[in-house]
């Protein structure tokens, strides 16, 4: 008898559909293992950084893809290699710096060593020692350099951001976040280099689900975030759309901002502040950018592993790290294009204090986070609801709407088999 | 620098962290100027000369709009801090400016739980003197920590 017929080792979804999840989708740890084989590990392209953080050839970036640890390192000219970070050796992690320049990749153990392609060079002692006029220990005589690289991923660049997967047999990256996300994508990323303004990483400890669900949540921002809605960032009553891909897994949540302060839609708020004002307006002084087209704040989620930001002038990515079922490192990347002006990267800057682990609008999103993890916990038994707008799953042009989660389960559960 | 001024300097680093500590903003405050320089930067982006932070306030009114968003706006968790601040290493001494650094270690204690080491680093000052006292012209806390853990809300 197959072990799975005695123990259950699959979670049943026993809801009527997605506008009810499980809890134990947050807490299960067997559930998490399977999200990193299926989602991180196989079937996506997941995010590992951007090619302005290795400009010069033989600049490495040390990241992770699920919880692998991976090198992205720029070869040779114009040429990016995503490599894991595991010796062929005996299986260590070699690579120890976040960030650096070299011209090959040495394994401190035993000295084996790769060049920026992932290809291992030479191994000490391959013939062995010379004692006596003979030659004593050393490898097996069969023993090919070449079939011991470094594991090598595939890697996707596009305006200047850089994707890779383990996978050999994945669609491509056009195809992976389809024409309608692609479009959000490129209005962001539309050729122009983009300049490191530098990154603000935090330990959430939440299931990483939770970060994607955040972005895929416009009813909380004019609610939870008091600064959203005294200043008409984002409120109810904002111009705005929600739209996904056709698999529901990625979307992008659109909003125009409209008039700040006191009107019909946000004195029943009660996080809006009557009377509130800035001391300093430099926090909020907007310049509108040819690029943006319009929309004021464009929210995108690249499912399973990053969040790309751009909340007026201040843009951003923003990682997911997951460490366990109940915790992530959150590693946000914020940059500039290389024709702005002192004063726009400055405006960057200064937004910047709005978001990120100590933001005024997103400090209280790692905790409602932590918080959620916390009630999940406590009764793994009982389900979350996410009815807004119905049962149903579809974009919108309003944002009174749970449909993006909605979609994003119904694509994790084909996924997951569950 | 002479032992009184010394001293005087030890006195005010020990105030600024037990205003912080005692939730005393107002006070906090009192020991910037008014075009005072405050940033929370990990050291990764200050070793790399990257200008991003965790936070970075211009002037007093920032400062204010930040103790309003700690006080009033920003939902966070209740949580105690407690400071300890080395002794000042004074750099140099240019006029009224005394450019000086401080290690600093940070406690979190939450409801419910016990204090956790949250936040370790050095104070980067510089410190106008005055007849009257000393004011913070410029403080950047540089902070070891690769992660911050969860959020940081009030000031370090």
């Amino acid at each position: 008898m197959d072990k799975d017929q005695i123990i259950p080792t699959h979670q049943v979804w026993d809801q009527l559909d997605t506008s009810r999840i499980p809890f134990w989708a947050y807490t299960d740890p067997g559930i998490y293992k399977r999200e990193l084989e299926k989602l991180f590990y196989t079937n996506h392209w997941c995010y590992v950084g951007l090619e302005a953080e290795i400009p010069e050839i033989g600049d490495f970036k040390r990241t992770v893809i699920g919880e692998r640890s991976v090198i992205m390192v720029r070869s040779s000219n114009d040429e990016i290699q995503v490599i894991e970070n595991v010796c062929a050796h005996r299986g260590m992690q070699f690579c120890r710096k976040n960030h650096g320049n070299t011209d090959n990749f040495t394994c401190p153990y035993h000295q084996w060593y790769y060049d920026l392609e992932g290809n291992l060079l030479g191994v000490p002692f391959k013939r062995g020692v010379k004692q006596d006029g003979e030659w004593k220990g050393g490898m097996s005589k069969n023993f090919d350099t070449a079939e011991h690289s470094l594991t090598k991923l595939r890697v996707a660049r596009r305006g200047g951001v850089v994707f890779a997967t383990f996978d050999q047999g994945m669609e491509s990256f056009e195809d992976y976040i389809g024409s309608d996300m692609l479009h959000y994508f490129d209005r962001m990323f539309n050729g122009r280099k983009l300049t490191l303004l530098g990154y603000n990483k935090q330990r959430i400890p939440g299931n990483w689900k939770l970060m994607m669900e955040n972005i895929k949540d416009p009813y909380h921002p004019g609610l939870l975030h008091t600064w959203f809605v005294t200043f008409g960032l984002w409120r109810a009553d904002n111009r705005s759309e929600l739209k996904m891909d056709q698999h529901y897994r990625h979307a992008a949540m659109i909003s125009t901002r409209g008039s700040a302060g006191k009107d019909k839609q946000t004195t029943n708020v009660s996080s809006f502040k009557e009377h509130m004002e800035l001391n300093d307006p430099r926090f909020l002084d907007v310049e509108v950018e040819p690029w943006w087209n319009g929309p004021t704040a464009v929210m995108m989620t690249l499912f399973p592993s990053v969040i790309l930001q751009q909340q007026v002038n201040s843009v951003s990515t923003r990682h997911i790290q997951p460490n366990g079922h109940g915790s992530f490192d959150f590693v946000w990347t914020h940059f500039g294009y290389e024709d702005d002006t002192p004063e726009m990267t400055q405006r960057r800057l200064r937004q910047a204090n709005l978001f990120g682990p100590a933001g005024f609008v997103s400090a209280d999103d790692g905790e409602v986070i932590e918080f959620s993890q916390q009630g999940f916990e406590q009764k793994p038994f009982h389900r979350a609801l996410a009815e807004l707008g119905g049962h149903e799953i579809g974009n919108t042009d309003h944002m009174v709407s749970e449909t993006l989660i909605r979609g994003m389960y119904d694509y994790w559960r084909k996924m997951m088999e569950i | 620098m002479t032992t009184d001024l010394f001293l005087q300097l030890n006195n005010f680093y020990q105030d600024n962290a037990a205003a912080i500590d005692q939730e005393r903003w107002d006070d906090w405050m009192e020991t910037f100027t008014d075009d005072c320089i405050y940033r929370i930067q990990s050291r990764e982006n200050f070793d790399r000369n990257l200008p991003m932070a965790a936070l970075s306030m211009e002037g007093m009114g920032m400062l204010k709009d930040r103790i309003y968003g700690i006080t009033e706006t920003i939902f966070h968790d209740p949580y105690h801090q407690t400071h300890v601040v080395s002794a000042p290493r004074v750099i140099s001494i240019e006029g009224e400016v005394i450019h000086a650094e401080a290690n600093y270690a940070v406690f979190r204690t939450k409801n419910d739980g016990i204090a956790q080491i949250f936040n370790v680093g050095r104070y980067i000052d510089q410190i106008q003197t005055s007849d009257t006292g000393f004011k913070l012209k410029s403080r950047i806390c540089v902070f070891d920590n690769d992660m911050i853990l969860n959020s940081l809300i009030y000031p370090i």
